[in-house]
């Protein structure tokens, strides 16, 4: 069962189309991730999942409703964990969690969500007390005190450091296994590779990969990147750009490190080596590595090279 | 790694029993009080701020005789005014600042993504803005009652709540109005006061303008509600009111102006900070 269905979602903000034809599903119980660099549109998305955003066309159906048009019931089955939501300073941890609670026609135990959150033990203490990370949890806590049926979680790591991220990872995990739908966006490649039971991929209001995180990264499994530098030779020189030219790879150079992203790493390698002891220069700090999730995403956001050289002999 | 007991789902997902309206309301008013009680600033400036007012007064009017040949201290006059004072001190400014303010903090958008009925939200800052107003109120005329001879008679007191209740539901709706209009939690203090302040003179609060006033002064005061409330309020210690303490004119001159602070607050209220407007914003500058 879809718990939530997007087709050709549109929505512009004057002239900038925010999100330009988006389409995608969530299944029960799935955890999907919509990762993309900031200002893809992520968050546009997940606020017309909410209701709190208008669209301009496409259809959206979230348990059944129009977020668009549903009113107070369709928010009590839905928790929303906000990138910037304040929490109430005057308030005790237990005390926001109660107040909260009290409008959900259905509630977590207060005491289930500190520990699912890992506050326990921090329910009396002021939130102005807490540190930026616990007051994160208390916006998950926040979200999970309805017991909702689908969780809209936007940027839940986003400011943390590595150790906060990977308690929060932790955390979501345990949500997983309530069964909870989860739904959240992300720009860290490696947190939804961890999270995320499916990806999109979102550049600039559109999805322009989608699978499980195994199947984003086998996009790229028959690719080897070459990465040199060439010291002592003149990268702009003719005899270089010939050279790379002549390789099957795509080139480009970036803080004066070559790349090489090839399909024939052997016959390029052969190439490169050749005609650096020809030239009598040294092909420093040479290696030779399968692409890593990072270079996938940041290829398919438009981000991974430096520029493209070798091909055409355009300016470096 | 977090453990989770996931059997108590299957008996958590069969019902879900909305909360009854009343319920919610008065847990909202109860939430919005404690807020209140926790903001000392807030608390010192509603509370005590025209308590000294109070004090003041008291020492600079002491022995004048305000009204020859009756046995009225002067607190008679003062007192009602101030008490009306710190009751639009609760209302009107700590709910335009207030509410901003949690605008400002992403409180409020906090609170739009939850199943809590938006009227509920601003019915619990209108009620708990009546409550603390009432509390204000109360600790003035104690006061004035104890130690500066204030008197009022009997039968006015029940005009003086219905006057009261109906001109602290207006000035709450018309805080819950200047929040609606007010930028950030920055400016919100400012507009708040340079709306109410300059009014407060021409309105019988901290002085009479009573004798005979400047006619443009008059009618400045007659054009906002406060001097409506004042002597709406006033008469019910009036020691020379012979007719009802009852001022339906007035009260309707109030109601007016609140039903009107209700539908800017409805049309133009926002959930969502302005763009700019900090996360902390406004927390420091609270007057």
């Amino acid at each position: 069962m879809s718990v939530v269905t997007v087709t050709d979602l549109a929505k512009s903000y004057g002239t900038v189309k925010a999100v330009n034809g988006l389409s995608f599903t969530v299944e029960a119980g799935e955890v999907f991730a919509l990762l993309g660099p900031n200002g893809a549109g992520k968050s546009t998305v997940v606020e017309i999942l909410e209701g709190h955003r208008s669209r301009d066309s496409g259809e959206v159906a979230v348990l059944g409703r129009d977020p668009g048009s549903a009113g107070q019931e369709y928010r009590d089955r839905i928790g929303i964990v906000l990138q910037e939501a304040g929490i109430e300073r005057e308030l005790t941890v237990r005390e926001a969690l109660v107040h909260y609670g009290a409008c959900y026609s259905r509630r977590r135990p207060v005491d289930e969500v500190l520990d699912l959150v890992g506050l326990t033990g921090l329910g009396d203490r002021r939130t102005h007390q807490l540190s930026g990370g616990q007051k994160r949890r208390v916006d998950l806590a926040l979200g999970l005190i309805g017991d909702p049926e689908v969780l809209f979680l936007d940027e839940p790591t986003t400011g943390f450091d590595p150790s906060a991220r990977r308690q929060s990872w932790e955390m979501i995990e345990g949500l997983k296994a309530l069964g909870t739908t989860i739904l959240l966006t992300s720009h860290y490649m490696d947190e939804v590779q961890v999270l995320a039971d499916r990806v999109a991929v979102v550049v600039n209001g559109r999805i322009v990969a989608e699978g499980t995180p195994d199947e984003l990264r086998g996009r790229a499994d028959h690719e080897t990147i070459i990465r040199f530098r060439f010291p002592e030779v003149d990268a702009n020189s003719g005899p270089v750009m010939e050279m790379l030219g002549g390789l099957a790879g795509r080139t480009s150079l970036r803080n004066g490190v070559f790349e090489v992203c090839t399909e024939q790493p052997t016959t390029d390698l052969n190439l490169l080596t050749q005609w650096a002891i020809g030239h009598g220069g040294a092909l420093e700090g040479l290696e030779a590595t399968t692409p890593t999730l990072e270079d996938v995403y940041l290829e398919m956001i438009g981000d991974g090279h430096g520029e493209d050289v070798g091909q055409g002999g355009g300016d470096v | 790694m977090v453990m989770v007991k996931t059997s108590d789902r299957g008996a958590a997902m069969s019902e879900r029993t909305p909360p009854s309206v009343m319920a919610l309301l008065l847990r909202q008013i109860n939430y919005q009080n404690r807020l209140f009680i926790r903001t000392p600033i807030a608390a010192f400036f509603t509370l005590v701020f025209p308590l000294i007012f109070l004090v003041l007064f008291g020492a600079l009017f002491e022995g004048v005789d305000v009204a020859p040949g009756l046995e009225v201290d002067p607190a008679q006059f003062y007192a009602p005014g101030l008490a009306v004072f710190a009751a639009v001190s609760a209302t009107y400014t700590n709910i335009g600042i207030g509410v901003t303010i949690y605008r400002d903090e992403g409180v409020l958008k906090r609170i739009r993504g939850t199943p809590l009925p938006r009227w509920v939200y601003m019915g619990g800052v209108v009620g708990s803005g009546v409550v603390v107003a009432v509390a204000g109120a109360l600790i003035m005329l104690t006061v004035g009652f104890l130690l500066y001879g204030l008197e009022m008679e009997v039968r006015n007191a029940l005009s003086a709540v219905v006057t009261f209740v109906v001109g602290v539901a207006s000035f709450s709706l018309l805080g819950l109005a200047l929040a609606a209009v007010a930028p950030s939690g920055q400016s919100a203090p400012a507009l708040a006061n340079a709306t109410l302040l300059p009014v407060a003179f021409v309105s019988n609060v901290f002085i009479s303008v009573r004798n005979n006033p400047p006619a443009w002064l008059d009618l400045v005061g007659d054009i906002f509600p406060l001097k409506a409330f004042a002597d709406a309020f006033f008469s019910a210690f009036d020691p020379f009111e012979e007719a009802s303490a009852y001022k339906p004119w007035l009260l309707l001159r109030i109601g007016v102006w609140g039903l009107a602070g209700a539908l800017v607050a409805v049309g133009k209220f926002r959930w969502e900070p302005s763009t700019g407007a900090g996360r902390e914003g406004g927390r420091r500058s609270r007057r």
